[in-house]
């Protein structure tokens, strides 16, 4: 086949890549972009294979790689809850990173004769970064699997150990333009890239996973563009860099949600006990650590009234809401009150409540978390709203229900200077006449900024799983 | 030199249509989004197959075997529960 030819089908098979990824507009269109994809990949693959043939030494071994863990993925893909589904795609993206390291280490260490300054230079940054987006994956992996612990983990000296991996990872990459064999100097390089990936991305933590996931996504991408150019394809080039530059997209999308660089959220653990410290130290609310179950303090201020259980109170002003926005947070998801808290805001929709879902772009441990969770539990996803869309409506609301949602509602946000939350748009659930909190705790977010919705006169307490809450919130109104 | 070029082209308009793609797409639809592209970069199986292209000592078989399954993982993965996430995504 002439060059021409080549190219030409090269950009056909981009271009139906790019088609698919262009339907992700509508469920209904990402669902058909899906398929566009797959089979963009899939002429990639039996267009290189046709160009050049596996020899047939080798294909017994090629074919049962490729089956076997075909066969896995899907099996494990088409099985798995929905609810561990953040945990999963950080793994894919691991395996991800871990086939562009290996790739790069057995093209340039097989190759007959000595490659080129590019290749070379290419394959550095690959094995680098495959290397660092694998370890950096699956620490985030057992972090969303609640394997290890989700806070960071800071060690003694972290960033001059960053540093010091990053020149020791510099220094490994120019031997390999050392006459000879760069087989060594590139093993030494994935070794060290490991460490730096898994130190890197162990500070990083709680609700910043987010911002980690898309950046790891984003480095994946990368790898696989210096792949291709590794072995001079230009479809690998092509697919690596949609997805990192789609990946750091998304990365900065989470970063402008939480009003923080993306330096700040990277020297993570650190930056943030730092802060963390000093707001805990400046923002004292005594009333808000008493003890949950007690009287809410509406109860304990307007001692005219009768004291009723904040159940019931629940209960009646969901009876009485004539529009009830629902706040759903990481919470729910821990839970898996997804099922409850759509069943109860049908119910009230049966009623003639008008129900709407707000959802913070930066809700749950990846981005989008919250609408994949509602919409298995078969909400119609547009009832679903973002955040700039829905939050002048929370003024005529008459009941705003947080579930499992803390610093995203957190009003210190706008209110208070100096807080590791400061400046970041929040959901304006305090405006609504009513809001009932189905937190686990009176405990603050990930922040550790205490919230003050918790001792305003509208806030209704249910603390406790809120999976059982709801039930008995839903047999409360029966 | 010339490749050089073309790659870098390549390159960087990938990139800018990858921007001007994903700028648009809803939030609600990040994850499923996500773990797509997360399927693509996996585009390294082309790469672990094109290893099998030329002769190999078994150490090096091994490894482009591995390369292979874990590329495979990813991109089958990927595609299948992003499939499974956007079927849940309704309208009543």
């Amino acid at each position: 086949m002439n060059n021409a030819a080549n190219i030409a089908v090269d950009i056909a098979i981009i271009l139906v890549l790019i088609a698919g990824i262009a339907r992700f507009r509508t469920p209904a269109g990402a669902r058909f972009g899906n398929a566009m994809a797959a089979l963009a990949l899939l002429f990639a693959v039996a267009v290189a294979l046709y160009r050049n043939p596996i020899l047939s030494s080798n294909a017994a071994l090629a074919a049962f790689a490729l089956a076997a863990s075909s066969l896995a993925a899907w099996r494990v893909s088409a099985k798995i809850n929905m609810t561990r589904i953040p945990s999963l795609v950080a793994f894919q993206n691991g395996a991800g990173g871990l086939a562009a390291l290996l790739v790069a280490i057995v093209e340039m260490s097989s190759a007959g004769p000595a490659p080129g300054a590019v290749a070379s230079a290419a394959a550095a940054v690959s094995v680098s970064l495959g290397a660092a987006t694998f370890s950096g994956s699956m620490i985030a992996s057992l972090k969303l699997a609640g394997k290890i612990r989700q806070t960071p983990t800071v060690v003694p000296g972290h960033n001059i150990a960053l540093l010091g991996l990053a020149a020791a990872c510099a220094a490994a990459a120019a031997l390999m333009f050392a006459p000879g064999d760069p087989t060594s100097a590139l093993v030494s390089l994935a070794f060290l890239s490991l460490a730096f990936g898994a130190l890197f991305s162990i500070r990083i933590g709680g609700a910043d996973m987010p911002v980690l996931i898309s950046f790891l996504n984003s480095a994946t991408g990368m790898a696989a563009a210096f792949c291709g150019i590794v072995i001079q394809n230009r479809l690998l080039i092509a697919c690596g860099a949609v997805v990192a530059s789609s990946g750091f997209i998304l990365t900065m999308v989470m970063c402008r949600a939480m009003n923080r660089s993306l330096m700040n959220i990277i020297a993570g653990g650190k930056a943030f006990a730092r802060a963390h410290a000093s707001s805990s130290a400046t923002v004292s609310s005594p009333e808000i650590t008493a003890a949950p179950p007690a009287p809410t303090p509406v109860a304990a201020s307007q001692p005219e009234q009768p004291v009723a259980d904040p159940l019931s109170r629940a209960a009646d002003s969901l009876r009485a809401a004539k529009k009830l926005i629902v706040i759903p947070g990481y919470g729910m998801a821990i839970a898996q009150a997804q099922s409850e808290t759509v069943a109860l805001a049908a119910m009230l929709e049966q009623a003639g409540t008008e129900v709407k879902y707000a959802v913070h772009p930066v809700a749950g441990r990846m981005p989008g978390h919250m609408h994949v969770l509602l919409a298995e539990a078969d909400v119609d996803y547009d009832k679903l709203f973002e955040m700039d869309d829905i939050n002048a409506e929370f003024a005529e609301t008459d009941v705003a229900l947080i579930v499992g949602a803390c610093d995203v509602v957190n009003p210190a946000a706008k209110e208070k200077e100096g807080t590791p939350i400061s400046g970041m748009p929040v959901l304006n659930a305090g405006d609504a006449r009513s809001v009932i909190v189905c937190n686990f705790d009176d405990k603050p977010g990930y922040s550790g900024v205490p919230n003050p919705l918790y001792v305003r006169p509208n806030a209704i307490l249910l603390f406790g799983d809120a999976k059982t809450t709801l039930a008995s919130l839903i047999a409360k109104l029966q | 030199m010339s490749d050089l070029l073309v790659m870098l082209v390549v390159f960087a308009a990938s990139s800018a249509i990858g921007y001007a793609l994903i700028s648009k797409v809803p939030q609600r639809l990040h994850t499923p989004l996500m773990s797509m592209t997360n399927a693509i970069s996996a585009s390294t199986i082309i790469a672990a197959l094109l290893l099998f292209s030329s002769k190999m000592d078994s150490p090096h078989k091994v490894l482009a075997a591995a390369a292979v399954a874990l590329a495979a993982f990813n991109v089958v993965g990927g595609f299948t529960v992003t499939g499974r996430m956007l079927k849940m995504f309704k309208k009543q």
